[in-house]
């Protein structure tokens, strides 16, 4: 009974604390499909002109279409990316005996806590240097390496659950060590695989900076500089259009968190690997 | 097929954890590695399958050296203590996994895991997933999915020691069932004396990286080679007294009793320095009077009870008698042992009856 109580008292809490989020988000909703009203907090009229950066290209701007695009291949390249080396560099460094191990886990540690910003002048001029300054191709390689050293964590991790038996057994059984690796182990750490490409996405798919001051030019564009051009602009700023665009830009990341928030959750729960 | 270590060392690091192993294993035969933990039992276990490379000696299968054999060719199969079954495959799929490696063709692989399923009664699991059998079925499988490649020689490590009481009385008898039924040659790495003495055909006993003794189990038991040995193997464990020789007389603080003429002409002098070990069994009312003390402690078991009898000089010799508690806690008694069954140790713990004495380094 006492249980029940405060559960019912978190549940209330939480509501009241989460209520200007709530709030937020339903005019933001109204917003986007409405004429606001001057001299009132309800809107005049129902309308869709907001959305018209779906249909036209806005004067200045390159076609949402392709900006679309770009964020996508930018995400899923830089997923794609952090999975292969990921999966197989925590695998190493779980299982592999080589020199300097314990360095090299360091090392990466300290990499992750980089800020992305303080790299930013550096990163620029190598990529400058090497010519692929205002290329999808470099931001895609930078935010791919900005995203390993976690990735790689994560996955020692999940490794590191896994029974070594396991893996010894495999290889008694007359496989060699990358068909255990992919046939027995893969398959055990898959919870940690798909955590990790959700996290990795999303991560992405909102990276502002990195495309913003390493592929300005409107053909490379992403969303996220998109939308932040349309708050720059010299003349006055349209919020209508800008909340819709924001709204497209977060609809994806929205939908695809739902479905997959629990296995998310999986790199927070200390590794969800399966027991042997 | 016959394994052979020959002069098998292993080292991790600056650790000498095996030196100079020699042993034998015919074709056929069952050997239990037995000894405490940390002795080297699993190392040697891990050497032959080539988990671990070793550092010298030889290892042999059949006349072959296998050294440099990567583990994948050496055909070793191996259950694991905990099993290591595939959690993510069926049951099945654990049993085919090793055909399937070796690209059997998909009706030889029906046939082979239905046979083999059959054998130790788990064909009725096979679509099922390791996490929902109970130990003694997961046991069973991580055992038939160890065979069905009829590998050279079938390695175990603790594997009982996940299970209840019960069930490893009968994996006991089961698996050496299904040993002898298949005619493999088997390795079992244990420290349960018990488990090593029921299963095997000859117990290999380890302390400190060395064999101290290879014996069939009985054997092992009337004929240990060294206090270790002895101390080791039989439970209750043997009781020991320490002594000198003094005119035909083995004296202790608190016993004294006259050497039969067979010990004597053993080459021991006197004002030796010895060392008596009698199992329980042989310490009874019946046998003399020169054990005297008073009962210590007390432990029925039901079908015997189980004595200790502290001397006056503090020392503790254990008796085990055949029915019910006749004796109360704290009475003094005067009981004596077996003289034909007193094992007598020199100063280095080695025994001096035994068929092995001085055939070895020493301890």
């Amino acid at each position: 009974m006492e249980k029940h109580n405060s559960n019912r008292i978190s549940t209330i809490i939480l509501f009241v604390l989460s209520l200007p989020l709530f709030i937020l988000y339903f005019f933001f909703f109204l917003d986007v499909f409405t004429v606001p009203s001057t001299d009132s907090i309800w809107p005049e009229s129902f309308t869709l002109v907001h959305w018209r950066f779906l249909t036209e290209t806005l004067s200045g701007k390159p076609s949402i279409w392709i900006t679309t695009l770009n964020t996508l291949i930018f995400s899923g390249c830089v997923v794609a990316i952090v999975l292969v080396l990921s999966s197989t560099a925590g695998y190493a460094l779980s299982r592999l005996k080589m020199p300097y191990r314990s360095q090299l886990l360091g090392t990466l540690l300290l990499l992750h806590s980089f800020p992305s910003v303080s790299l930013l002048i550096a990163i620029f001029i190598i990529l400058q240097m090497i010519g692929l300054y205002d290329s999808l191709v470099g931001v895609i390689i930078i935010k791919a390496s900005l995203e390993l050293p976690f990735g790689i964590w994560i996955m020692k991790g999940f490794y590191d659950t896994v029974p070594w038996e396991i893996e010894m057994s495999g290889v008694q059984d007359g496989a060699s060590r990358f068909t255990v690796w992919y046939k027995l182990i893969l398959p055990q750490i898959y919870p940690g695989l798909a955590a990790l490409s959700i996290f990795s996405f999303i991560s992405s798919w909102g990276e502002y900076v990195l495309p913003f001051v390493l592929a300005p030019s409107a053909e490379q564009q992403t969303l996220s500089v998109y939308l932040a051009g349309l708050l720059s602009e010299t003349t006055a700023v349209d919020y209508g259009l800008l909340k819709a665009v924001g709204l497209f830009y977060m609809l994806p990341v929205m939908i695809f968190y739902i479905f997959t928030h629990e296995k998310l959750m999986n790199i927070y729960g200390g590794g969800g690997g399966s027991k042997g | 097929m016959k394994i052979i270590l020959k002069k098998f060392s292993k080292n991790f690091g600056q650790v000498e954890v095996i030196k100079d192993m020699d042993l034998e294993i015919e074709s056929g035969e069952m050997v239990a590695l037995l000894g405490p933990s940390g002795c080297g039992k699993t190392t040697t276990l891990f050497a032959i399958c080539g988990i671990h490379n070793i550092t010298s000696g030889q290892i042999l299968f059949g006349d072959r050296v296998i050294n440099n054999v990567p583990t994948q060719e050496r055909n070793v199969g191996v259950v694991f203590q905990n099993y290591a079954l595939y959690p993510h495959l069926t049951i099945y799929e654990n049993i085919a996994f090793p055909l399937r490696i070796r690209k059997m063709e998909k009706s030889e692989i029906d046939q082979l895991v239905q046979e083999y399923s059959e054998m130790v009664g788990i064909s009725n699991l096979l679509s099922r997933r390791p996490m929902h059998l109970s130990g003694g079925q997961q046991q069973r499988v991580a055992l038939v999915r160890a065979l069905i490649r009829k590998p050279n020689v079938l390695l175990m490590d603790e594997p009982l020691a996940n299970l209840d009481a019960a069930l490893r009385l009968r994996m006991r008898s089961e698996i050496r069932r299904i040993q002898q039924e298949t005619g493999i040659t088997a390795i079992l790495v244990t420290h349960d004396q018990v488990e090593a003495m029921s299963m095997s055909d000859r117990i290999a006993i380890m302390n400190d990286g060395k064999i101290q003794q290879i014996s069939t189990p009985t054997e092992m038991y009337s004929d240990p080679k060294n206090t270790f040995v002895a101390g080791f193997i039989g439970n209750p464990p043997i009781s020991f007294y320490n002594g000198v020789l003094q005119k035909n007389y083995f004296v202790g603080t608190a016993m004294k009793f006259e050497l039969s003429e067979a010990t004597l002409s053993n080459g021991i002098q006197e004002e030796q320095k010895l060392e008596i070990g009698v199992r329980p069994e042989y310490v009874h009312p019946n046998f003399g009077d020169e054990v005297e003390g008073k009962i210590l402690f007390i432990e029925p078991q039901g079908r015997e009870t189980l004595y200790d009898i502290e001397l006056d000089d503090g020392q503790v010799i254990r008796s085990i008698q055949m029915g019910s508690q006749q004796y109360q806690m704290g009475e003094r008694i005067q009981w004596g042992m077996d003289h034909k069954n007193i094992l007598v140790f020199d100063e280095n713990g080695e025994n001096i009856f035994s068929k092995l004495y001085g055939t070895s380094p020493k301890l």
